[in-house]
């Protein structure tokens, strides 16, 4: 597959590869190309040990240090490769910020959210004082939450998990990154909540002209957010196109099992039972 | 089983976690329980198990009231209902060899003397569930999500019961796992006539097992009935709400 350069590409991943280090070295994701234009909406689809969350860390530099990364990934100009930290870290929250399926993973259990909420704008909007409050409780409006004391002076275990998720949410969109990257960002709630995270998601980033990099492994989750997809199976894309033309004509077969699969539960919801015609029957 | 009007509140809580909830299960009658977080949903999966006592109320088993004091019939409640919980990757004891996983609930309840017999249990419960003989022998993180899902079920299934108590078995699996487990929950039904109580977020999830459906909010439940007509039309709003949420493909032809 060739890599998508173009020339409003904000992010060009071209052959890419991670592997484990160590004495038995296990190649987790091999030849991956593929761009995200500014403002377009990604999916990336694919079951747990497809590649799709190491790819989507790889972008932010994030990947632990015992793996080694091949390839090159180019983000706003900045080669993510084999960048030392120092280079990576304005490149953080500026260009690329992420959520994560578990926000507590991102939040400080011990510090109040309201500060939480500050420490990105503080450190790189340069904002203080009044200026910072106001920026604060905008951030929090934005999210749909409300900006008053009760949220601000929470700790994160006092808050739902779709409350959490939305302060991760206004966290990483404090400083108005170009990317955002969302991993399975509402897997862990409930569904009515679900759906209100992914418009919320789907809102921000249209308004701000913000692009989207969303991993998941669920196929109906990803059209509500998505307008492109990728498919991951096993550390390679096996498919890409419009998310509407794969997940109405799917031409890979994983993508097949995939699409038919999300099929036969949505079917469930009609006739009752999973029936005969079941991928695994 | 049947719930006649039982209400639950935690110590200290200034309002009831359960809400003068009542309903009737049919041997062999699956029901899911669906619900936003804070529903209650697991607070009834809790008293069904015998883990905590309503506080107004009574749970029924075979027509008779049950005493949560009574050692003896939360013993018997113990035996015949079995729960199946949400993570298999957090509910399997990672240091135990599966077939002692397994075999735990035969022992705690002293239900085989021999442990040949402990442990023919333990392979026919495997087995029952689709896992190779050697499995008993292997660690949990030698097995998948799906398959861990699986040693779960078998561990509910060792004790030979009556009822598995499902909280959300599938939420944590990917959609081809999902099915699987929801294949083999479905054959259990129909093989061993078990019947199964689920509780989810996830109303397609329950759709595929239970033919009949409560709706809890905030601990009361709003709305009972076939799932498939409850699916149809929604009385409630927050029913409605709940099956609007559920993400759906487009649709197959254009």
């Amino acid at each position: 597959m060739s890599a998508l350069v173009t020339a409003e590409a904000l992010v060009t991943v071209a052959d890419l590869g991670i592997a484990t280090r160590g004495d038995a070295v296990v190649q987790l994701v091999r030849g991956v190309s593929f761009a995200v234009a500014e403002g377009e909406r990604l999916g990336v689809v694919g079951e747990s040990g497809s590649g799709k969350t190491i790819t989507a860390l790889a972008i932010t530099g994030l990947l632990p240090g015992a793996m080694t990364v091949t390839g090159s990934i180019d983000l706003a100009g900045t080669q993510v490769v084999g960048a030392p930290e120092g280079r990576l870290r304005p490149v953080r929250g500026r260009d690329v910020a992420m959520v994560f399926q578990e926000p507590l993973t991102a939040l400080d259990p011990l510090m109040r959210v309201g500060r939480q909420v500050a420490e990105p704008l503080r450190r790189h909007r340069h904002l203080r004082g009044a200026a910072l409050d106001g920026a604060v409780r905008a951030a929090l409006e934005e999210v749909a939450l409300p900006s008053d004391e009760r949220i601000l002076r929470a700790f994160p275990h006092e808050l739902s998990g779709g409350q959490r998720q939305r302060i991760a949410l206004a966290m990483a969109l404090a400083c108005n990154p170009r990317l955002l990257i969302a991993d399975e960002p509402t897997t862990a709630l409930d569904v009515t909540v679900q759906a209100e995270i992914l418009d919320l998601v789907a809102r921000v980033v249209a308004e701000r002209r913000m692009a989207l990099l969303f991993v998941t492994h669920d196929i109906g989750v990803i059209v509500r957010v998505a307008t492109r997809l990728i498919v991951m199976r096993g550390g390679e894309i096996v498919e890409e196109g419009p998310a509407d033309e794969v997940i109405r004509h799917p031409r890979h077969p994983y993508t097949r099992t995939l699409v038919d699969g999300a099929r036969l539960l949505d079917r469930a919801l009609d006739r009752g039972h999973l029936g005969g015609g079941g991928i695994s029957s | 089983m049947a719930f006649d009007h039982v209400s639950f509140r935690y110590p200290r809580a200034r309002a009831n976690a359960l809400d003068d909830v009542s309903f009737q299960l049919a041997a062999g009658t699956s029901l899911g329980i669906v619900g936003e977080s804070g529903s209650g949903k697991t607070t009834i999966l809790q008293i069904l198990l015998g883990l905590r006592a309503a506080t107004a109320g009574t749970m029924l088993f075979d027509g008779t009231p049950l005493d949560p004091r009574s050692r003896r019939q939360m013993r018997a409640v113990r035996r015949r209902v079995q729960p199946v919980f949400q993570d298999p990757y957090s509910s399997l004891d990672p240091r135990q060899r599966v077939g002692r996983i397994v075999a735990e609930p035969v022992i705690s309840l002293g239900l085989e003397r021999g442990r040949a017999q402990v442990e023919e249990r333990a392979r026919a419960a495997l087995s029952d569930v689709g896992l190779d003989a050697d499995a008993g022998d292997r660690y949990p993180a030698e097995f998948s999500g799906g398959q861990r899902q699986r040693i779960a079920i078998a561990r509910a299934l060792v004790t030979g019961p009556e009822v598995l108590v499902a909280d959300e078995p599938v939420s944590a699996l990917d959609v081809a796992t999902r099915i699987e487990v929801l294949e083999l929950l479905r054959r259990l039904q129909a093989t061993r006539g078990l019947t199964v109580v689920m509780v989810s977020h996830d109303i397609s999830a329950v759709a595929a097992l239970c033919p009949e459906t409560l709706v809890l909010k905030d601990g009361h439940v709003v709305e009972h009935g076939p799932t498939l007509e409850l699916v149809r039309e929604p009385r409630e709003a927050y029913t409605r709400r709940l099956i609007d949420a559920i993400p759906r493909l487009p649709s197959e032809v254009t």
